[in-house]
C-alpha cells in the first residue's frame, strides 16, 4: 500500500522537478527583464501547479510555501508588486527548499518546518514593505492546512471567475471512473471532484450501481464512479490538469457538449443529470433538444451561433477538434527510462540476428532469400536509428541548470560573470546527458573559481569587469563537441609543471609538450588553487571529470593561454549503445575497434618489420608512426601471418598503429557490458555478439596505448 | 561450516570435476550450455575462461577446475557450462562455470549433509557448504556464492595487474 502511495509521490516528484526547473528558468529570465509579462505568467502557472499537486500528495508544507509565493506573484501579475532582486532571491530559496523536501527519501513534515516558516515570513515581510499585507486575509494560522488550501484556492477561483465571466463558457461532460484500487495509491477522488467544482458551475452525478452486496465488499476498494457536467470558462487543459496525477489509475472521458453559454444555469444542469439517470448515457440528440429548448424559450440571448439546427453538430465538431488539437499539442509522452532501455536492448538483439541472417543468406546463394534479407537489413537499420533517436534529448536541458549555478557562484565569490550558451538544441543520448551533468558542473565551477578573476583584477589587466563563460555544443561526425570557454586568467604552464614535480607526478627532467603539461591537471590529486574554497580546490575535480568522460568513451581536451582564458573541449560519442566498429582478427579471436578512432589500414610485410630493426615503427607516406602488436599485447600464441595489417588510429592527437592479423571489415556493434566482474579490466570497453553467436571484445584504444607507453617507459628507465 | 543454514530438503545439481562429484543448490542454476565458443578476455587470470553469449547477454565463465586448484583439462564432448545466478551485494549476476560433465539433480535432506572436515578434502573449506551422502557416494556441496563473489573481483583485479607486470618483464 505504501508502495503505491510512494509511486504516486514519485510521479509527483518527477513533475515537480520539471516544474521547478521551468520556474528557475523563468526567474533567471526575469532577473534580466523584470517586467516580462509572459515570464511572470509562466512562473505563476508553475507555482500554481506545484501547489495543487503537492497538497494532493500530502506535501502540505510545500503547498503552504508555494501558496505564499504564488500570492506574491499574483500581485506581481496585477502590477501591484514589482519584481525585485529580493523577490527573485526569495523565490530561489523556495525552489531550493522544495527540492530539499521532496529530495528526501522519507518525507517528514516537521523537519523543514522552521526553514519553511522562515521563508514564508520573508514573503510576508516583503508584502508588508509594499504595504499590501492588509489587503489579504491573514487569518491563516488558526486553520488547518487543508482548509487553508481550500479557502485560498476558492478565493482565487472566485477572482478568476469574476475576471473571466465575460468570455464564453463551455459545458463539458466528464466521465470519471477511478480504478478499484485508487485508494491504495493514496489518491482521493473526492478531492478531485471538489477541485472540479471550483472551476465553474458543476453538477456531479454519482453512480453506485457497481457497489456489490455487502458480503462481497472490499472496504478498501472504490466502487463508485461519476458523471460531471461542468460549465466553465476554463479550457479543457485546466480540467485535464486536475486529473493529471490519476490518469493512470482511472478512466476519464472529457467531452465538450456545448461551446456556447446555453447550459450555464441550474435547470439545464438538472435536465442533463435527469437524462443521465434515466438512460445512463447522453446522446447528441438529447443535448441538441435541450439547447434548442433553452434557446426557444429565449432564456439565453448570448448565443453567438444562431443557426439552431446544425449548431450542435458544429459544436461537437468544434469540441472534437479542440480535443484533437489538444492531443496534437501534447506532442510528447512520458515513458519510463527502463522501458526505453529494454527497447534498445531488443533492437540491439535484432541487429545481431539480422547480421547473422545476412551472413547465412550469402552462403546459401538464393536470390529470393537475399532480397528478403536485404529488405530486413534496411528495416533493421531504420528501426535502429529511430530507436536511438527516441533516446536523444537536447543538451539544453542541462545547460539551463548551469545558469543558476553560475549566478549563485558568482554572487558567492564576488565575481561578475556573464554566462552564455549556444547549441542547446544538440541532441545526445539521455543516459549520456545525465552523466555529463557532474563533469560540466565541475568544469564551470573551476572556470569561475580559478579562471575568472575578481572584477578589480580584471580591470587592472585591461579586461572588462565582467568575466565571460561560454558553453557551446555542436555535432562533429559521430560525436558531439562540448566546449567550455572562459576569458579568465588561464593556466600558467610553469606553475603546473612546478606543482606536478612537487607532488611527484612527473620528474624534474621529464620533457613535456604544452599539451602534456595541460593534461596533468586531469591527474588525480592535482589542484593549483592557492586556497581551498567551498567551491573547488580540494584536489579532486578535474580528474573526476576525466574519469566521467572516459566512462562515456569520450575525450577531454584542454587549451589555455596564460592571461587569456581557457577552453576545455569534451568530445562525446552520440550514443552509448550501438557504434560502428571495425572487426579484426588476431589468432583465433575477433576483436572490435571503434571505427570513429580508425583513420586507415595499411599492410605490414616481413620486409617492413626487418627494415625497422626490431623497432615497432612504420613509415606511412613519410610519417613515422609507432605501432603496438595486439598479438603481443593480448598474449595470444600461434604463428603470425606473413602479411599483417596495421590499423592506424588517432589517440589524443597522436597517431598510433595497432598491428593485427587480419582486418575483417566494418561491423554494426551493439555494445554489451562485460558486467562488474570485468569492470577493472580497463583495456576493454565492452563486448558484442557477432553474427555467428560468438562474443567479440571491444578494445579501448587509448588505454592500450597508455599501458604500452607506461610499460615502455618502465623498460627504458629500468635499463638506464 | 555454514551447514546450519541448510534446514530443509533441497535439490542439488551434481557435476564432475576430475573424478570427484560436486553439487550446487539447484536454485542457483539457470541453465546448462555446451562448452563452445568461449571468448577469452585479455589480461585476466587463467581461471577466468572468458565470456559467452547466453541468449543475447555476455556472461563471464570461470573454470571450476582451476578455481578449485586442480589441474587444467582439455575440453571433451561432455564438458559443459553451468550458468548460475548469484546475488552479489545488491544485484544479481549471471556467471558460467565450466565442469567436466553434468550428472543429475537429486534431493538431499539436511540430515545427510555433514560439515566439511578441515583436512583431507584438499580443497579450501571456505568454498564448501558441506559433504552430502548420496547413493553411497560423497558429494561435495559447494558454496557457489562464496566461490564466485567478493573475493572473485579482488582476484580479477590482482590477476590483471599480474599479467601486466609479466608483460613489463618481457
Amino acid at each position: 500500500m505504501t508502495e503505491d502511495l510512494n509511486k504516486g509521490r514519485d510521479i509527483f516528484k518527477e513533475e515537480a522537478y520539471e516544474l521547478l526547473a521551468k520556474l528557475e528558468n523563468c526567474l533567471l529570465e526575469l532577473e534580466m527583464v523584470p517586467d516580462d509579462k509572459e515570464m511572470i505568467e509562466r512562473a505563476f502557472r508553475a507555482m500554481h501547479t506545484i501547489k495543487g499537486s503537492s497538497s494532493m500528495f500530502g506535501f502540505d508544507a510545500i503547498a503552504n510555501l508555494t501558496h505564499e509565493a504564488e500570492t506574491v506573484y499574483e500581485m506581481v501579475r496585477k502590477d501591484k508588486v514589482k519584481v525585485t532582486k529580493e523577490l527573485i532571491d526569495l523565490t530561489f530559496r523556495v525552489i531550493d527548499q522544495i527540492m530539499a523536501v521532496i529530495g528526501k527519501h522519507e518525507y517528514d513534515e516537521s523537519a523543514d518546518e522552521s526553514k519553511i516558516n522562515d521563508i514564508i515570513f520573508s514573503f510576508k515581510q516583503l508584502l508588508s514593505k509594499e504595504g499590501l499585507e492588509v489587503s489579504h486575509p491573514s487569518s491563516l494560522r488558526s486553520r488547518s492546512p487543508q482548509e487553508r488550501e481550500l479557502s485560498r484556492s476558492s478565493h482565487f477561483a472566485e477572482q478568476d471567475l469574476a475576471e473571466e465571466t465575460k468570455s464564453t463558457k463551455r459545458t463539458y461532460m466528464i466521465y470519471f471512473r477511478p480504478h478499484h484500487d485508487i485508494f491504495l495509491k493514496g489518491l482521493n477522488p473526492l478531492l478531485l471532484l471538489s477541485e472540479l467544482c471550483q472551476l465553474g458551475r458543476c453538477t456531479i452525478i454519482t453512480h453506485t450501481d457497481l457497489i456489490p452486496d455487502l458480503e462481497d465488499i472490499d472496504p478498501e476498494a472504490c466502487y463508485t464512479y461519476w458523471d460531471v457536467f461542468l460549465t466553465t470558462a476554463e479550457d479543457i487543459n485546466a480540467i485535464r490538469d486536475i486529473f493529471i496525477f490519476v490518469e493512470d489509475n482511472c478512466e476519464i472521458k472529457i467531452n465538450v457538449i456545448d461551446t456556447g453559454n446555453s447550459l450555464d444555469n441550474e435547470e439545464a444542469h438538472k435536465h442533463l443529470s435527469n437524462i443521465i439517470f434515466e438512460k445512463a448515457e447522453l446522446t447528441e440528440k438529447d443535448v441538441e433538444g435541450l439547447i434548442t429548448g433553452w434557446r426557444n424559450t429565449g432564456k439565453h440571448n448570448e448565443v453567438k451561433n444562431n443557426s439552431t439546427g446544425d449548431s450542435l453538430q458544429d459544436k461537437l465538431q468544434q469540441g472534437g477538434g479542440m480535443v484533437r488539437g489538444h492531443q496534437m499539442e501534447v506532442s510528447s509522452i512520458r515513458v519510463a527510462a527502463n522501458k526505453l532501455d529494454k527497447l534498445v536492448n531488443l533492437v540491439g538483439e535484432l541487429v545481431t540476428v539480422q547480421a547473422r541472417l545476412s551472413q547465412a543468406v550469402i552462403t546459401r546463394n538464393d536470390p529470393e532469400m537475399l532480397l528478403i534479407a536485404e529488405e530486413i537489413e534496411r528495416l533493421t537499420d531504420d528501426l535502429r536509428d529511430s530507436t536511438m533517436n527516441v533516446r536523444l534529448v537536447p543538451i539544453g536541458t542541462i545547460f539551463n541548470r548551469f545558469k543558476r549555478l553560475v549566478r549563485d557562484l558568482s554572487n558567492e565569490l564576488g565575481k561578475e560573470v556573464e554566462f552564455t550558451t549556444r547549441g542547446g538544441e544538440t541532441e545526445l543520448d539521455k543516459n549520456v546527458i545525465e552523466k555529463l551533468n557532474d563533469p560540466l558542473v565541475h568544469i564551470i565551477r573551476n572556470s569561475i573559481d580559478h579562471g575568472i578573476e575578481p572584477p578589480a583584477n580584471r580591470e587592472a589587466s585591461g579586461k572588462s569587469r565582467r568575466g565571460m563563460v561560454h558553453l557551446s555544443s555542436e555535432y562533429s561526425g559521430a560525436n558531439v563537441l562540448i566546449k567550455i570557454r572562459d576569458d579568465g586568467a588561464g593556466i600558467d604552464l610553469k606553475e603546473i609543471r612546478k606543482d606536478a614535480i612537487e607532488k611527484g607526478l612527473i620528474r624534474e627532467d621529464t620533457s613535456l609538450t604544452e599539451r602534456d603539461i595541460l593534461s596533468i591537471i586531469f591527474s588525480p590529486g592535482f589542484s593549483t588553487s592557492e586556497k581551498v574554497t567551498k567551491v573547488s580546490g580540494r584536489g579532486v575535480g578535474l580528474d573526476v571529470v576525466k574519469r566521467c568522460i572516459d566512462t562515456l568513451r569520450g575525450t577531454v581536451d584542454i587549451d589555455s593561454k596564460k592571461g587569456r582564458g581557457m577552453i576545455i573541449t569534451l568530445k562525446i560519442p552520440l550514443t552509448l549503445a550501438i557504434i560502428e566498429g571495425l572487426l579484426l582478427k588476431v589468432g583465433d579471436n575477433q576483436y572490435i575497434l571503434p571505427l570513429s578512432a580508425v583513420e586507415e589500414c595499411i599492410e605490414l610485410t616481413r620486409q617492413d618489420v626487418a627494415g625497422a630493426h626490431g623497432r615497432h615503427i612504420v613509415n606511412v607516406r613519410g610519417r613515422i608512426i609507432p605501432y603496438i602488436r595486439l598479438r603481443d599485447f593480448l598474449n595470444i600464441d600461434g604463428t603470425m601471418p606473413d602479411i599483417e595489417q596495421i590499423v592506424i588510429t588517432e589517440v589524443n592527437g597522436k597517431k598510433v598503429g595497432l598491428a593485427v592479423d587480419h582486418v575483417i571489415g566494418e561491423h554494426q556493434t551493439v555494445i554489451k557490458s562485460l558486467g562488474r566482474i570485468y569492470r577493472d579490466v580497463d583495456v576493454l570497453s565492452g563486448a558484442t555478439i557477432l553474427g555467428n553467436g560468438k562474443v567479440a571484445i571491444i578494445l579501448n584504444i587509448p588505454k592500450i596505448v597508455e599501458y604500452t607507453e607506461s610499460k615502455e617507459m618502465t623498460m627504458v628507465s629500468g635499463s638506464a | 561450516m555454514n551447514i546450519e543454514t541448510i534446514t530443509d530438503t533441497r535439490q542439488y545439481l551434481t557435476f564432475k570435476l576430475d573424478k570427484e562429484l560436486y553439487a550446487v543448490y539447484v536454485a542457483h542454476v539457470r541453465e546448462i550450455q555446451e562448452a563452445s565458443a568461449i571468448t577469452k578476455v585479455p589480461r585476466t587470470p587463467e581461471f577466468m575462461r572468458g565470456v559467452i553469449n547466453v541468449r543475447g547477454s555476455v556472461v563471464p565463465v570461470i573454470d571450476m577446475r582451476l578455481k578449485l586448484g586442480m589441474q587444467a583439462a582439455k575440453d571433451t564432448i561432455d564438458t559443459c557450462i553451468v550458468i548460475m545466478e548469484i546475488g552479489l551485494e545488491d544485484e544479481v549476476i549471471i556467471i558460467g562455470a565450466v565442469a567436466d560433465s553434468v550428472q543429475e539433480v537429486f534431493e538431499l535432506p539436511p540430515e545427510r549433509i555433514e560439515p566439511a572436515p578441515k583436512i583431507g578434502t584438499l580443497l579450501n573449506t571456505k568454498f564448501i557448504k558441506g559433504i552430502g551422502k548420496h547413493n553411497e557416494n560423497f558429494v561435495i556441496i559447494l558454496d557457489i556464492e562464496k566461490i564466485l563473489t567478493a573475493d572473485e573481483i579482488a582476484i580479477v583485479r590482482e590477476g590483471s595487474e599480474g599479467v601486466n607486470e609479466e608483460n613489463v618483464l618481457h
